[in-house]
């Protein structure tokens, strides 16, 4: 049991940890200017077009999945306890009864 | 009745403290102490920055009543007076009341010293609205305290009561405190517009008149055992 | 509940599948462009929050004056699930932000008060956990604070002058946002009844299980 709670807890960090590197790594996608072509000269340009400022698909991207993955690891934790919860419920239980 | 115990437990209280003026004095030298620290932070060779001033005032009064709120009760508890307070025949919500008033004397005699000190410190023009000012004041101060009362009083018997009085307090009390220091910080503008104060201080009011009625009508149910 | 419980499981995992396809295919906004899409999410969690907010309000109250400990269940769960879809809002709205806006937080009073709210609800959480005996009363006076704290948040954007779009956005969408919104705005319903149905369950098994421990201890 002891081993197994400690085993999740790994399992836990872990997909905390890759949820991390994940958002970081997509935030740094994010902010990495489109690569231009080679350029004869530099044209000022007063204002970028909105697309072009950082390209917003990663951050939407994150967004839903942050939301998926943070749902799921909410339910599978809430799962967890649960079934803790209900073992340790039916021991009682039959401990009473003797 | 109801008057009368009201009366009766804000005598109480300000009879021991008048005694002892513990409070008013810890009180009273912690909040400067925060303006002192304040002072550190905020001025620039010998500039104080824009408007400091009024972050300033409202964090100390914040702070400054945390500590009153923690004692006043502390004392209570310490001599198991309040569950004598309780077990008298008398109507829970005047006994909520009677609290609050004790602790508003405390606060606004400690905001008689701390508004001029920085004021004096900070060379901000408090004064020129004082009608504003003193609106400002003291809606915001019986927002806070009408909060902190009751929460002081239900964490009398809680075990981390020192701890979970800020963690509870603060957040609620917050949007007190952003429209104190948002009203605080126009009255010393250069060119003062009235409007915005008063627009504050009328949402202050709603808001004091929101928390003492949700603080009374739970006080009877938060305290029973 | 047992009964509910697959069903719901199944319609929820299908909403939640279908409903970036529908956002995919939902019109681009002029001048957001691609990003504005967060919104079908950001605003969902953001409503799934305020009925959290007030259920655990209500539940809190119905606890303080019948003293039912069925409703300090559903107050906790409710509370639990306000700061995880607050969460949610707080997390994709920087994301939206960075490029709306060009920062990922701006203490605009919109933002402020609802960063507040949740705020009050972790708050919530914390005196759960720490407040040792009486800590159920206490946490309930928060969550009747924090739920009276909701129209000074909600009509924020309203009053002051904020850079968060007003609340009327849901109003006028047109009809090529406003279905794949109110289908996520379903979706995100079901998931709430699903994780709350579950949260519940956990609360009151746990709450058998210290009944149980209290009755054995007495024999």
């Amino acid at each position: 049991m002891k081993m197994l709670s400690s085993f999740c807890r790994c399992v836990w960090v872990s997909g905390v940890a890759v949820a991390l590197m994940l958002m970081t790594t997509a935030t740094a996608w994010a902010q990495q200017v489109p690569p231009e072509g080679g350029l004869e000269g530099f044209v000022p340009a007063n204002s970028l077009p909105p697309a072009q400022r950082m390209p917003a698909a990663p951050l939407l991207i994150a967004a839903y999945a942050f939301i998926w993955v943070a749902l799921l690891v909410y339910l599978w934790f809430i799962w967890r306890r649960l079934g803790r919860v209900e073992t340790e419920l039916r021991q009682m239980e039959g401990q009473l009864r003797k | 009745m109801f008057a009368r115990v009201v009366l009766l437990v804000m005598r109480k209280d300000l009879t021991i403290e008048v005694r002892s003026r513990e409070i008013l004095y810890t009180t009273l030298f912690f909040a400067v102490s925060c303006v002192l620290v304040f002072a550190f932070a905020f001025v620039r060779e010998g500039e104080p920055l824009g408007d400091a001033a009024a972050g300033i005032l409202w964090i100390a009064i914040a702070f400054a009543g945390t500590l009153a709120l923690g004692r006043a009760f502390e004392r209570e508890r310490h001599a198991e007076t309040l569950r004598a307070l309780m077990l008298a025949p008398a109507a829970r919500p005047a006994i909520y009341v009677g609290k609050l008033l004790g602790i508003l004397a405390l606060l606004f005699a400690t905001e008689l010293i701390i508004v001029p000190l920085v004021a004096l410190l900070f060379a901000a023009p408090f004064f020129s609205r004082p009608l504003l000012l003193a609106g400002l004041l003291v809606s915001g101060t019986i927002g806070f305290a009408a909060v902190g009362t009751l929460f002081a009083a239900m964490l009398v018997r809680a075990r981390s009561r020192d701890v979970l009085l800020p963690v509870l307090l603060y957040p609620i009390t917050i949007p007190v405190i952003i429209a104190g220091v948002r009203g605080t910080a126009a009255l010393v503008q250069p060119v003062v517009d009235p409007a915005i104060i008063v627009m504050l201080i009328s949402l202050l009011v709603a808001f004091d008149v929101v928390f003492l009625t949700l603080s009374l009508w739970t006080f009877e149910p938060l305290m029973t055992e | 509940m047992r009964k509910f419980f697959a069903p719901l499981l199944v319609l929820a995992i299908l909403l939640m599948v279908v409903a970036p396809v529908l956002i995919a295919e939902a019109p681009y906004e002029a001048t957001m462009g691609l990003i504005q899409k967060i919104f079908y999410f950001h605003v969902p969690s953001a409503m799934m929050m305020m009925l959290s907010v007030f259920i655990c309000g209500i539940w809190s109250i119905i606890f303080l004056l019948k003293k039912r400990p069925a409703a300090d269940h559903v107050a906790v769960t409710a509370g639990e699930l306000a700061v995880v879809f607050g969460l949610f809002v707080l997390v994709t709205g920087p994301l939206w932000a960075r490029i709306a806006w060009g920062v990922w937080w701006t203490w605009d009073v919109r933002l402020t008060s609802y960063f507040l709210l949740w705020m009050i609800f972790v708050g919530y959480l914390l005196v759960r956990k720490y407040g040792g005996p009486g800590s159920d009363k206490l946490s309930a006076a928060m969550a009747i604070f924090g739920m009276a704290n909701v129209p000074f948040v909600y009509v924020s954007v309203d009053i002051w002058r904020t850079m968060h779009p007003k609340t009327t956005v849901v109003t006028t969408l047109g009809e090529g946002m406003a279905i794949p919104f109110w289908f996520c705005v379903f979706a995100f319903l079901v998931v709430y009844s699903l994780v709350f149905v579950s949260r519940l369950r956990l609360e009151e098994q746990r709450a058998r299980v210290e009944q149980l421990f209290l009755e054995a201890s007495d024999i």
